[in-house]
């Protein structure tokens, strides 16, 4: 099975530090990829850079055997969900605005996008009357699963999530958690997801990507993480984590 | 010697000739069309703003009227700079004059002093001049009819004999060259007392015996109104200032001829009488059809209702800054949305605007006149309204568009809509707020500055305030004042309910 995304000797500087060195990774379809490391380590940048909210510098990033390019990426944005922090919801849209926004711009009715909206209504188990309400009416926990149904609206292909949990209380949080896990298997989702939480990384998934000051550090399963780290700093990462989780 | 008729100082009212041949108009290039084909077709007077050149405004166009060449009337247009330079850029092709304003400040030269060397150097403009019209309008000593009687009063030279006498002068006639002080010198005049007071005001001192003595100009209505007579300059100190049409030499032949018609024909008794109907009827046409047939003052239907002047006033007002603002959102909001973008060009027109809104408002319509496509218009007013309207909206389309959370730009560009469709329909929405308090802005400082379109002709609730404020009559100031107040607060209403329609009801959640 071939990677959906591929990137090649990829990097990234900002003005005063690199933000990423020259980095491979391949994210495999139909499985959930997790980038877990400390603020600053260049995950986020990594996710950035694949739905082009920011132009590498070096290297390409192929997207289905496909170059990314300036060109194509409004096209290929549509096939790629984007989850952030808070949800990135339009406060001048309802939630169902925000949802159908992209598709009705596509030329889609209404009529044909029902079906479909429902359908994410129950699988993100967001209540059809809160469909009408607008985002600041929502809370938190809400407008995550609004976000999510915009990002998945169209079906697509990958789905990045950046941090997706991280402004929600832990119950919440927990709830969230399980309710993506298993979206993504039900969908057979192919999605990256960012998080700085190892337990979350452990749970949600299949491969996690460890990094570190800008470079992919340890890539494998929780169990290679625990047992065979590949240095001194996955060690502490890790045993840092189950500290703190213990105390 | 050097002399400056006082714009408006006499006036009761204004009006503007073109102002009712301006309908509404929504779009820009019919309103220049409009505009430009003003000067276009019939022969155009101007007049100063003062009602004895109101009234000489009217009688030409009458007397051209009446020899079957269609003629406007632009009504009291400004000074002698604003109305010679208009006739020699043909904006106009005639308006009234006085001899000793064009000698002092239109030739600049008093060796010209006379009607044949003045000719000549009015020709080299391509202007003509009518032989007087019978009257000279200059400056006078004024008193009360019963007390020069009683004291047997006629000249200025009898006055030596009162020094008692109490003097209520203009602060002009006080500091001029050629007023009170070289007067009092050349009649030994040395009254024991004097005190400077404004010429409306001064009307009413001699009326209730406050003063004895007081300036005027020889043809004042208020003359024949308090009963007043004028002490003759024996000594021939005052300059002449004869009253004649100054014309474009390109009119047509029977244009002239009929203008000639009017020589000699006005004398100061005569012209004091049409002034003082002007003034107590505030008609115009009417004072100058009185002219043409001393019995028409009891046929002819008295002037405009308060309501239908209002009603235009009103109109003209909310045409001056309703379209300017139309224009300063047009334009206003795309430039916002580039200095929204920062960098050289977003800082630019940003300064540009800022630097704009600094003029003072009088000053940027001042700047404009001299320009070649605006001059004394509509045109004009419209534009430094627009100018003066656009930094709100620019500063506040830009600053809505910045403050858009990074998150919420993000998730836009993620989605996968193209530029466009990102401005439209979600930066511009979620901006709204801003974009529409800059407007509101906008409309409300324009609505209030429009008032002074009327210092250049261009009407709207300016002209009754102006009015007032030359004549001191604070019921006509007031009569501006109020619907100018009133219409900005429902400006602001209007602008409050917009809001709830206009702005997505998420933003106000």
């Amino acid at each position: 099975m071939s990677a959906l995304v591929q990137l090649v000797d990829v990097s990234k500087r900002y003005a005063d530090a690199p933000a990423l060195q020259p980095t491979n990774l391949s994210i495999e379809r139909g499985k959930t990829t997790v980038l877990i490391g400390p603020s600053g380590c260049g995950k986020s940048t990594l996710l950035r850079l694949i739905i082009r909210l920011i132009e590498p510098d070096s290297g390409t990033i192929t997207f289905d055997g496909a170059p990314m390019t300036r060109e194509n990426i409004d096209v290929l944005r549509r096939r790629i969900g984007y989850v952030i922090q808070e949800g990135g919801l339009f406060p001048h849209l309802t939630a169902r605005a925000n949802i159908l926004l992209l598709p009705r711009h596509l030329g889609k009715s209404d009529e044909e996008l029902r079906p479909r909206l429902l359908e994410l209504c129950a699988l993100t188990r967001f209540p059809e009357n809160l469909l009408p309400r607008y985002p600041v009416e929502l809370s938190g926990g809400q407008r995550q699963r609004v976000s999510l149904m915009r990002a998945l609206m169209l079906s697509p292909e990958l789905l990045l999530l950046d941090e997706p949990l991280g402004a929600l209380d832990p119950l919440v949080r927990a709830g969230l958690q399980k309710d993506l896990k298993e979206i993504f298997a039900r969908l057979q989702q192919t999605a990256l997801l960012v998080t700085h939480d190892l337990a979350e990384a452990a749970y949600l998934g299949d491969e996690i990507v460890l990094m570190n000051e800008g470079r992919i550090i340890q890539r494998g399963s929780i169990v290679d993480f625990r047992e065979r780290p590949a240095n001194e700093f996955v060690s502490e990462f890790i045993n840092a984590q189950r500290a703190l989780v213990l105390t | 010697m050097k002399r400056i008729r006082k714009a408006g100082k006499k006036e009761k009212s204004i009006r503007i000739g073109f102002g009712s041949s301006f309908g509404f108009v929504s779009c820009f290039p019919a309103f220049l069309i409009l505009t430009a084909s003003i000067s276009a077709a019939p022969v155009t007077i101007g007049s100063k703003k003062f009602t004895e050149s109101y009234v000489l405004g009217e009688i030409a166009k009458r007397v051209l009227n009446e020899a079957g060449i269609p003629a406007e009337h632009r009504q009291g247009m400004g000074g002698t700079i604003i109305l010679w330079e208009a006739l020699r850029g043909a904006q106009i092709d005639v308006y009234p004059e006085y001899t000793g304003t064009i000698a002092e400040e239109i030739l600049k030269d008093r060796l010209s002093n006379s009607p044949q060397l003045m000719r000549e150097a009015l020709a080299k403009f391509g202007v003509g001049m009518t032989e007087s019209l019978g009257f000279n309008n200059t400056y006078a000593l004024v008193m009360r009819r019963d007390q020069a009687q009683k004291l047997g009063l006629r000249t200025i030279s009898d006055l030596q004999k009162h020094p008692e006498l109490k003097f209520g002068l203009t602060h002009e006639f006080l500091d001029r060259q050629d007023g009170w002080r070289p007067l009092a010198a050349r009649y030994h005049l040395n009254p024991k007392n004097i005190v400077g007071i404004d010429h409306a005001l001064g009307y009413a001192a001699l009326a209730k015996s406050s003063i004895d003595v007081k300036d005027a100009y020889s043809t004042d209505a208020k003359i024949a109104e308090y009963d007043l007579v004028v002490l003759e300059d024996d000594q021939h100190f005052f300059p002449q200032y004869q009253a004649v049409y100054l014309f474009r030499l390109s009119l047509p032949t029977p244009a002239m001829t009929a203008l000639r018609k009017l020589e000699g024909t006005i004398d100061e008794t005569r012209m004091i009488q049409l002034n003082a109907e002007a003034e107590r009827t505030k008609d115009y046409a009417r004072a100058a059809n009185l002219y043409f047939d001393p019995n028409a003052r009891s046929t002819i239907p008295s002037g405009e209702s308060f309501r239908h002047k209002l009603a235009r006033w009103t109109l003209r007002h909310l045409e001056l800054a309703g379209f300017s603002l139309l224009l300063a959102v047009i334009v206003g909001v795309p430039l916002g949305i580039l200095a929204s973008r920062g960098g050289a060009a977003g800082h630019g027109i940003l300064a540009f605007a800022g630097i704009v809104q600094t003029i003072p408002s009088l000053a940027l319509l001042a700047l404009l006149v001299p320009l070649p496509f605006f001059g004394i218009s509509a045109r004009t007013a419209i534009a430094a309204l627009f100018l003066y309207g656009l930094l709100p909206i620019v500063r506040n389309t830009a600053t809505g568009l910045q403050d858009i959370a990074q998150p919420i730009r993000d998730s836009a560009i993620a989605l996968g809509l193209e530029p466009g469709a990102r401005l439209r329909k979600i930066y511009l929405p979620i901006a709204s707020r801003s974009i529409l308090g800059g407007i509101k802005t906008s409309a409300v400082i324009n609505v209030g500055t429009a008032t002074l379109a009327a210092l250049i002709g261009a009407g709207g609730l300016g002209e009754p305030i102006l009015s007032g404020l030359n004549l001191n009559d604070h019921v006509t100031i007031l009569q501006g004042a109020i619907p100018a107040a009133v219409l900005a607060l429902l400006v602001q209403w209007s602008f409050d309910l917009l809001d709830r329609i206009l702005i997505p009801k998420g933003l106000r959640l």
